[in-house]
């Protein structure tokens, strides 16, 4: 491939392979997200590609690979074309009749449609099933429709045309104003607004200056970052050479955790093709403009999420953060004004330029433009990757798109914005998310995760997970912080083992002051808003476990206890074979009976008990009751008697 | 180890001291560890003291100063399997190896991690072995899991 040269050799060689490609040829999309290859996408797609070959068909069915598809829930998703048939959970064995009914427009496979849980009814179309007829999804979209490997089908969809505009029908400046215009904010966390940052670094004076992919998703149970860059590598490319030209850089880089291989691999060979097609490089599409493009693998910590903290691990250097009286927009890496954003905030870019601000603004609320992605996880029935416009509702996004809470329990809090964000009880389901709206509730946007917990999830030990979390990756150089998440860890720690005592919540209070005022970064100032959230909604939680020493949740292992009903039991022996501390006493009609210095507290047993007997009881805050004698425990069964 | 190898990885690089996490990155990738007589390769070589070098292999997540096992077993402990029990999973893990986080068996069999979120949490709790991933674990199906790797 010699490189494109011009606007219109590029449009000739667009139109060129958007004139081999028949819509209406059959082919079939197969998500290679990474959830769906831990559901056996790999397996799947060696099924199909087998078939095809079986079939005679390798030149007539095109098989595509593609990045995430969101509906994580019930992968590997498989869609034909152009029927758009949309088939959830195949298998290897499911290949043939996809296959067939692919090419010869056979009825669509009933037993793979998803299924209305409500009506029973079957949806065979993906964009009809309710996960995603209530979603918006401008920046994720393309990731269902392209193999991330092939800059060919990037092209064919439009892209890099953003790129072309931006080149040679505006200024540098004119872009800074395209984006300040559509109020973009920051997707990582901070919300700062995106074309502020720019216009501060195009106006800073330094020998360089650099524009950088932040990628360090680091937010436990938050992956949308990690799918955009495995899914629709060249978007990211794309909105990175566009900032680079706003600014006047001519350097990027793209800081990316080494814990996702995938990310990596698709982003340094998008680089490798962007560079032989003439997208990226020196003289890009001969407009003048050079700009080249590294990636630098993030080696493991949390704290490299922060603007400065990432640009001296960019460095070389160990990740610590610095105090940001000057912005890295002025000085960031070696000192030069340095343009740092998130991967989806990069990813709206090209959207910004090519349909432009107004259309941009068409969703979202005042403070809070455009549309969002959200990893819906935890206890939800749809778990998967979501992206909607900014102001729906928590209640719209959780049970319309997220199908609400699995086993009928019931919902208790959503907590967003990672370890600095907070929970946001039921009460507060009628909330509009918005940078803004989630701070105002004691919370945040951050990155994006949104994970929902049930009645079964303990807020104390939540606030507890989160502060481990904080004090492990706390880097330790300003006191507040290092010292402030350790003392709030070990008392949170003793009040979820039974051991809190009066006052502590106002020594926790305390800490979480200091924290907030005088750590030197976001992550120790944000430290205490997963414990003050739920000190905010859950007071009564705290005061359970202190005073009466019972975890309303049942799930602080040092406050709960099993045992088993004997007027329930059966003597089924499922618990006894099964548990892995051997604590069950018990026999072939004897009624079972746990030993309480024995066990661990896994839960084993309560979950092999069958629903028929359901013998085994949980409890907390309340003594065991006493084994019965063992003279008692003779179960005698019916016709059975001696 | 052979230094040859140290030394491809360091000249890939250019040999660059800001391209020091990189190029520890990349022995740690070969060798699950970082040796002893790597680091002082990439101290001469780069011109970098060995204070900084072990500031560094000290202070990220991916590095190891001592080997690892044969099987690395990494139990997610993201807040999506937290809610889910991965606590419990982690418990039952630690029991049936005798290793905690961080630690590897006296066999060299298997090294045990906690990560933080490995991106598929509709499987969750999950456990990854050796790149592998271990959906909707429960703390009974556990054993059975860990007998299949020798």
């Amino acid at each position: 491939m010699s490189r494109i040269g011009s606007p219109v050799e590029l449009e000739e060689y667009r139109e060129a392979l958007r004139a081999e490609r028949d819509p209406a040829k059959p082919h079939i999309t197969l998500c290679g997200g990474s959830a769906c290859l831990a559901t056996g996408s790999r397996e799947v797609a060696a099924g199909m590609e087998a078939e095809l070959q079986a079939q005679g068909l390798g030149d007539q069915v095109e098989l595509r690979k593609t990045g995430c598809r969101g509906f994580c829930e019930r992968g590997p998703v498989v869609v034909t074309h152009p029927d758009e048939s949309c088939y959830l959970q195949v298998e290897p064995g499911d290949a043939q009749e996809i296959v067939a009914q692919s090419v010869n427009g056979h009825a669509a496979i009933d037993r793979l449609m998803y299924t209305d849980p409500g009506t029973e009814e079957r949806i065979q179309k993906e964009s009809d099933i309710p996960f995603y007829a209530h979603q918006v999804r401008r920046v994720f979209g393309s990731n269902g429709s392209i193999d991330p490997k092939s800059i060919d089908d990037y092209l064919a969809i439009g892209g890099y045309s953003a790129l072309e505009k931006a080149l040679f029908q505006m200024t540098p400046e004119g872009v800074v104003e395209e984006v300040k215009k559509s109020k973009l904010r920051g997707r990582g966390g901070g919300g700062f607004p995106t074309g502020r940052k720019w216009e501060e670094s195009r106006n800073a004076p330094g020998e360089a200056k650099y524009v950088i992919v932040n990628a360090d998703e680091g937010d436990p149970g938050a992956y949308m970052d990690r799918s955009l860059l495995e899914g629709n590598p060249h978007l990211i490319l794309e909105g990175l050479a566009i900032g680079a030209y706003a600014v006047g850089a001519h350097e990027g880089f793209i800081y990316v955790r080494q814990e996702y291989p995938l990310a990596v691999e698709n982003i340094i060979l998008a680089i490798k093709k962007a560079e032989e097609y003439g997208f990226l490089g020196s003289n890009i599409l001969g407009s003048g403009f050079d700009f080249t493009v590294s990636v630098h693998m993030g080696a493991g910590a949390f704290v490299c999420g922060e603007s400065s903290a990432l640009m001296t691990a960019l460095e070389g250097r160990v990740g610590e953060p610095r105090p940001k009286y000057i912005h890295t927009a002025v000085k960031g890496v070696w000192d030069q004004p340095s343009v740092l954003n998130n991967v989806e905030t990069w990813a709206n870019v090209p959207l910004i330029i090519n349909e432009g601000a107004d259309w941009f603004g068409e969703y979202g609320t005042e403070g809070s433009k455009g549309t969002k992605i959200f990893s819906l996880v935890g206890k939800i029935t749809n778990t998967g990757l979501v992206e909607v416009p900014m102001g729906m509702t928590l209640e719209d996004i959780i049970f319309k798109i997220g199908g609400g809470i699995p086993e009928g329990k019931k919902f208790k809090a959503v907590q967003t914005g990672g370890p600095s964000g907070g929970c946001i009880p039921e009460a507060l389901l009628g909330l509009e998310v918005g940078f803004d709206e989630l701070t105002e509730a004691g919370s945040m946007m951050g990155s994006g995760g949104m994970i929902v917990m049930d009645e079964d999830t303990c807020m104390v030990d939540v606030a507890r997970y989160f502060l481990d979390f904080l004090a492990d990756e706390s880097c330790g150089k300003c006191a507040p912080c290092r010292e402030g998440t350790a003392q709030m860890l070990k008392i949170l720690t003793d009040i979820t083992q039974g051991k809190g005592k009066a006052g502590q919540l106002e020594v926790l209070q305390e800490l979480a002051e200091v924290a907030r005022e005088a750590s030197l970064c976001a992550l120790g100032k944000s430290a205490p808003n997963p414990f003050l959230s739920t000190l905010r909604y859950f007071r009564d939680e705290y005061e359970a476990h202190i005073t009466e020493k019972r975890c309303p949740a049942r799930s602080c292992k040092e406050l709960i206890a099993y045992h088993i009903d004997p007027a329930l039991c059966r003597a089924c022996m499922q618990c006894m074979k099964q548990c892995p501390a051997d604590a069950i006493d018990g026999g072939r009609n004897l009624v079972h009976v746990i030993d309480q210095s024995k066990c661990t507290k896994c839960g084993t047993c309560l979950e092999v008990c069958p629903a028929r007997y359901s013998a085994v009881m949980l409890t907390s805050g309340e003594p065991v009751p006493p084994p019965i004698p063992e003279e008692q425990r003779i179960i005698v069964r019916k016709g059975k008697e001696a | 180890m052979d230094i040859e190898s140290i030394d491809q990885i360091i000249d890939t690089h250019g040999a660059e001291p800001s391209a020091l996490i990189q190029i520890l990155l990349e022995i740690q990738a070969d060798h699950h560890w970082l040796p002893g007589e790597s680091l002082e390769r990439v101290s001469e070589r780069l011109g970098v003291a060995m204070t900084r070098i072990m500031h560094i292999a000290t202070f990220y997540k991916a590095f190891s100063l001592v080997p690892k096992g044969r099987h690395e077993i990494h139990v997610c402990v993201g807040t999506a399997c937290h809610v889910r029990g991965a606590e419990r999973v982690l418990d039952s893990v630690e029991d049936l190896t005798g290793i905690q986080p961080g630690e590897t068996d006296v066999d060299l069999k298997f090294s045990l991690e906690t990560v933080n979120c490995l991106g598929c949490c509709a499987l969750g709790p999950v456990m990854e072995i050796d790149g592998k991933p271990h959906g909707k674990m429960l703390p009974g199906k556990i054993a059975d899991v860990l007998e299949t790797y020798a």
